[in-house]
């Protein structure tokens, strides 16, 4: 079983200089010392004094160096939690702080609950008893928060994967215990050697999602981007420019992007994810309205908003509408049709409240203005303007987390197969798979294996 | 008539019984009213005792120091260990009884037992006085007759005694509940209705009222049960002969096993086929629970015939066993094949089944519907929420089975005794025994069928074996003082046995030599590389503690019962670990207990759903409050810091 040593990345997840994994708990040294060496290759932050730095480097199984870093170590009780903790100071790019994160989770500990830190500072004392009611608050809103995005960015292919393995493990579970339970009635006669099959099978399957976990990501990480402007503004046609396909339906009558269409491209080495709105205007269309008030969703949720308008129509109350919705986001405004006659500028009344360099002359036509707008995502991003989303980040560790468990679960059947242990042992580990797997999608065991003994299997006097 | 005692036992079933045997031993005067003196501990079901997860029940009742373990011992009439081919943790022993042999055991028991009464007398009023929510005094006497005195959902009650049908009052300091099946009950027999307990006997139709004006909520649920054959009507050449076990292990940790290897009696075994449910099929309308008549919430896991052939319409056959009934009756009971169709039905569904073409019935097979209880307003100690010294056991808590009702009794019984003598009750919980599965699963989660065990509902079940049932509780039972320290130091000696074996094992070292190389060979099992100690050759799935006597000269004779437990032991070491493991994150939510005066509605972070659950069910711990469903692991999060910011204030009040 894991340690309760928790881990996470403490720094905004961001290209920053420097960014610091944090850990916490009662073997967060010796976590890391399996993970940091000094200069002299040798590894001993245990013989270290509290509150001390260390220059070494971190170090992945194989013994190849990963970064250069400064560890420090806190001893309890005075440590931010009161528990021995050690930050690790490592360079500032985001992938250098997710291999990090990566070996110390390798290594034993485990992905922080939202707050968790907080809590553990709490309940240890070291915090005011006055913080108590933000401490609880915090906990509830970030648990809230990861929830919901945990649910929300789960791509529906994936949830089918993890619905589908649960299923069939359940079933193998309530089959076996139906037998333990009533075993006058069902036999287990010859079951191991079809269950080796099944579990061969499972062990493939999740052994796919595990490496699928390693490339991509679970959820859908990046720069929430959404495109937002009247119909015919040119939305689709430079979400077409991004991706450098024909997505998007492009059409000269107003009003054919009707659903929400969205895209992960990638802006010199910058995710974003980019949704491209119905056009937005007062309409009586029942199926575009649906589109309309899609986009206000996604709208609220969005990091950045891109303003396409029509430079060369007049600005109008549909205009006014867009400005409302969007206003308090981080915005580009791109000034569309500059080849035609221009009657919308950067001095436009309405812009008043944007930098000047957040607005910018393009031509979706002439593929002009695009490069600029590229540059300008980045510089905001560079200086800090734009964010990851660390909690994403830190569900798609938890998800892969449980998959890996999941994943060793069904090594372990199968080594209770092959070692002829009684059938009663693999629905052990067939349940922990079970359960870790349902921790991706947000439900428990509760009575699952009760329902599914009852509802699959006549058992009983 | 007034009459005062210590504590008044209701219904003498397995549940009443072992409550009442338990305060009777612990030295209260303890009354047990029964509606038929001759109907106790009644097997109005199955004739047999234990099964899977049910005979670890019995295991655990008895070392607590309950009766049903001695009293199966003595009455059996075939034994088997069920699923010995499997892991220990699943080995479950099941008995088949003989009834009234069972019945008339436990009832010399009971009137053998110093300071127990039997009465025979139906209960139809509780008695109690108002209690003070805030300072514990008793405020004022309520007058139980007035007409409204219908008690509000937040006041706390103690009770005072009972009232009998025929105006008797006995006053006392608790009331245990255990009244079955009685409670308005009503069977149904396809079209015929009566309005009787189990077997015809007079039901209980009062007691109900008086609950339900103490603020408990009722609800109705119903079981079932097969038909009686006559033995002579039966072919048992057209069936297949079910033996027991050669050599007969008892149920009790103190009954010497050499006093249990009787000559036992055969059950057997036939099968249902295709005529059989067309029968059924065609006769659906006929039963009550299809057609609607019945109201009370069936078992899955016991389902009729109808159910199973409704349910699974795919299966061919279903198995049919024809279990004896006991010694000096021709009874044969029809295990597989409840039922609550017509009576005609009965008869011809049955005889399509090879063996009973000829068959004749004694008794119908029937469905009962009776009044219960949602356990969720008990505490884990099974005692009411709102009403002090009012406890409740079996049945009467939605649960089935014999030994579902001991366990419940023993505890219950227990806990009223400890509470009146002032000392503290006991919970067993999780990881300690199936008792506290079964008493946890009850009080905590939402259930809407009569509760039966299942191994599958223990998530420690390597550690909750029957096989150390003695190990795990017998000093519990004997704190508590139902367990005699004779028994207790035997218990602690074989603790001892088992220990020394496990380290010896562990210690003594195999050289590669060429003699055991031999005998590695000779068994199918690796070359020794280098030296091995045994425990680690144990743990090979080819060898075993009595193979490996060969190579180890220095074993000296050792009990069975502490061979088995240093087999298991080394033998499942890694798995035993991990769960123990899991006990320890476990134990930490258990023992933090919440106030039972804790505001929710001041924990302000808490999610509307987790804080109405919690509100109306009270959970006594973190670990409880975290099984209900709907309350997530942040709402625990944010209870855990409520609670140590409270605890803080105060501690810093005091220091001021």
């Amino acid at each position: 079983m894991k340690s309760d040593t928790i881990a996470a990345i403490s720094t905004a997840m961001t290209n920053s200089g420097i960014g610091i994994i944090r850990m916490s708990g009662e073997d967060s040294i010796s976590i890391a010392d399996s993970v940091f060496v000094n200069t002299n290759h040798k590894r001993c932050l245990k013989s270290y004094q509290s509150h001390t730095i260390h220059y070494g480097y971190i170090v992945r199984r194989d013994g190849t160096i990963l970064d250069e870093v400064m560890v420090s170590v806190m001893k309890a009780p005075y440590s931010y939690t009161k528990e021995d903790v050690v930050e690790i100071n490592c360079h500032g790019g985001t992938f250098v702080m997710r291999k990090i994160m990566e070996i110390v989770i390798e290594a034993g500990a485990r992905t922080a609950q939202p707050g968790e830190f907080t809590k553990r500072a709490f309940l240890n004392g070291r915090i005011d008893l006055s913080k108590a009611e933000a401490v609880m608050d915090m906990i509830s809103s970030q648990n809230e928060f990861a929830l919901k995005n945990s649910v929300k960015q789960l791509n529906g292919s994936l949830l089918k994967i993890i619905k589908a393995l649960r299923e069939e493990i359940i079933y193998e579970i309530a089959f076996i215990e139906s037998a333990l339970d009533d075993p006058e009635h069902i036999s287990l006669d010859g079951y191991p050697e079809k269950l080796s099959g099944k579990v061969e099978n499972l062990i493939i399957r999740l052994k796919k999602l595990l490496d699928s976990a390693d490339d991509g990501k679970i959820l859908k990480e990046g720069i929430h981007t959404v495109i937002v402007g009247k119909p015919n503004a040119g939305k689709s046609s430079l979400l077409n420019i991004l991706v450098g396909e024909e997505k998007a339906i492009v059409t000269e009558v107003a009003g054919t992007t009707r659903d929400v269409l969205e895209e992960t491209i990638s802006l010199g080495g910058i995710t974003l994810n980019i949704i491209d709105t119905a056009g937005i205007r007062n309409t009586d269309d029942i199926v575009e309205k649906i589109g309309v008030e899609k986009a206000r969703k996604v709208v609220a949720e969005a990091d950045l908003i891109v303003y396409v308008v029509d430079a060369s129509v007049p600005m109008d109350e549909n205009d006014s509408d867009i400005m409302e919705m969007i206003s308090g986001k981080k915005i580009i405004i791109l000034l569309n049709k500059s080849d035609l006659n221009v009657c919308v500028t950067e001095t436009e009344e309405k812009f008043s409240f944007l930098d000047k360099n957040k607005i910018i002359k393009t031509s979706m036509k002439e593929k002009e203005g695009v490069e600029l707008f590229t540059e300008t995502v980045r510089d905001m991003f560079l200086h800090g303007d734009l964010i990851y989303n660390d909690e994403i980040y830190l569900t798609n560790m938890r998800h892969k987390e449980a998959v890996k468990d999941a994943y060793e679960s069904m090594l372990q059947v199968r080594k209770s197969i092959e070692n002829q242990m009684p059938e009663d042992f693999y629905s052990i580990d067939l349940m922990s798979a079970y359960s870790s797997l349902g921790t991706i999608i947000g439900e428990e065991v509760g009575e699952d294996l009760i329902n599914e003994i009852f509802s699959k299997f006549c058992t009983g006097k | 008539m007034n009459e005062k005692v210590d504590v008044c036992v209701v219904g003498a079933g397995h549940a009443g019984c072992e409550a009442a045997l338990a305060c009777a031993r612990l030295g209260l005067e303890t009354v047990i009213f029964t509606v038929s003196i001759d109907s106790i501990a009644m097997m109005p079901c199955n004739p047999n005792v234990g099964g899977t997860s049910k005979g670890h029940l019995v295991r655990e009742i008895d070392a607590l120091g309950g009766e049903m373990g001695k009293n199966i011992d003595k009455t059996f009439i075939q034994s088997k260990m069920l699923n010995r081919s499997k892991g220990p943790a699943v080995h479950s022993l099941r008995a088949q009884a003989d009834k009234a042999e069972y019945s008339r055991a436990m009832r010399k028991v009971l009137e053998n037992q110093d300071h127990l009464t039997i009465r025979q007398a139906e209960i139809c009023e509780l008695l109690y006085e108002k209690k003070n929510n805030v300072d514990n005094e008793l405020e004022d006497h309520t007058d139980i007759h007035s007409e409204n005195n219908h008690v509000g959902k937040n006041k706390v009650y103690q009770i005072t005694g009972v009232k009998t049908y025929t105006n008797t009052i006995y006053e006392c300091k608790a009331v245990i509940l255990c009244t079955g099946t009685y409670l308005k009950a009503r069977c149904l027999c396809g079209e015929a209705i009566t309005y009787t307990g189990p077997n015809g006997l007079q039901s209980a139709d009062h007691l109900t009222e008086s609950l339900k004006n103490l603020g408990i909520e009722i609800r109705r649920f119903k079981t079932g049960t097969p038909a009686r054959m006559d033995k002579r009507s039966i072919d048992f050449n057209k069936m297949e002969e079910q033996f027991g076990d050669e050599k007969i292990t008892p149920f009790s940790f103190s009954t010497d096993p050499e006093d249990v290897q009787i000559d036992q009696v055969s059950c057997w075994l036939t099968y249902t086929n295709e005529k059989t449910h067309e029968i059924i099929r065609n006769n659906l309308d006929r039963s009550p629970i299809y057609a609607g008549v019945i109201e009370g919430t069936g078992p899955r896991y016991c389902p009729s015939i109808e159910d199973k052939v409704v349910k699974f319409a795919d299966k061919e056959r279903h198995q049919v066993f024809l279990e004896p009934e006991g010694l000096h009756t021709n009874e044969m009971y029809v295990g597989g094949m409840s039922s609550s169709l017509p009576e005609d039905v009965q008869l011809a569904m049955y005889r399509t089944v090879p063996g009973l073409e000829h068959c004749k019935i004694v008794r119908n097979a029937y469905a009962i519907e009776y009044d219960c209880i949602d356990p969720r307003q008990l505490y884990p100690t099974l005692e009411f929420k709102k009403i002090k010294g009012l406890f409740s056991g079996g049945q009467f808590n939605g649960s089935s089975g014999y030994e579902e009702a001991a366990a419940q009794g023993l505890l219950a019984g227990m806990n009223a005794a400890l509470t009146i003598l002032g000392k503290e009750p006991v919970i067993l919980d999780r990881s300690q025994a199936y008792i506290g599965v079964l008493i946890d699963d009850l009080v905590t989660k939402e259930n809407n069928e009569p509760y039966r065990m299942m191994t599958s509902r223990a998530e420690y079940r390597l550690i909750l074996r029957q096989d150390n049932a003695d190990l795990r509780l017998r000093q519990i039972g004997y704190e508590v003082g139902l367990v005699s320290k004779e028994q207790y130091d035997k218990m602690l000696h074989k603790k001892e046995m088992i220990e020394q074996e496990i380290e010896r094992l562990k210690n003594t070292v195999i050289g590669a030599s060429k003699d055991h190389q031999e005998f590695m060979a000779a068994h199918g099992s690796s070359q020794l590389k280098t030296g091995t100690n045994l425990a680690e050759l144990m743990c090979r799935p080819e060898l075993s503690y009595e193979i490996l006597s060969e190579i180890d000269p220095k074993r000296k004779p050792l009990p069975e019962d502490v061979i088995e437990q240093v087999e298991i032991e080394i033998k499942y070491e890694g798995y035993i670990e991990r769960q123990l493991k899991q006990v320890e994150q476990f134990k930490k939510m258990e023992r933090k207990l919440i106030p039972t005066d804790l505001d929710y509605n001041d924990v302000k972070s808490l999610r509307l759903e987790a804080r109405q659950k919690l509100i109306s069910y009270r959970p006594v711990s973190l670990g409880q409050a975290s099984r209900i469903s709907g309350v997530s692991p942040a709402d625990i999060s944010v209870l855990l810091i409520y609670m140590e910011q409270k605890y803080r204030s105060l501690r810093k009040e005091k220091v001021e």
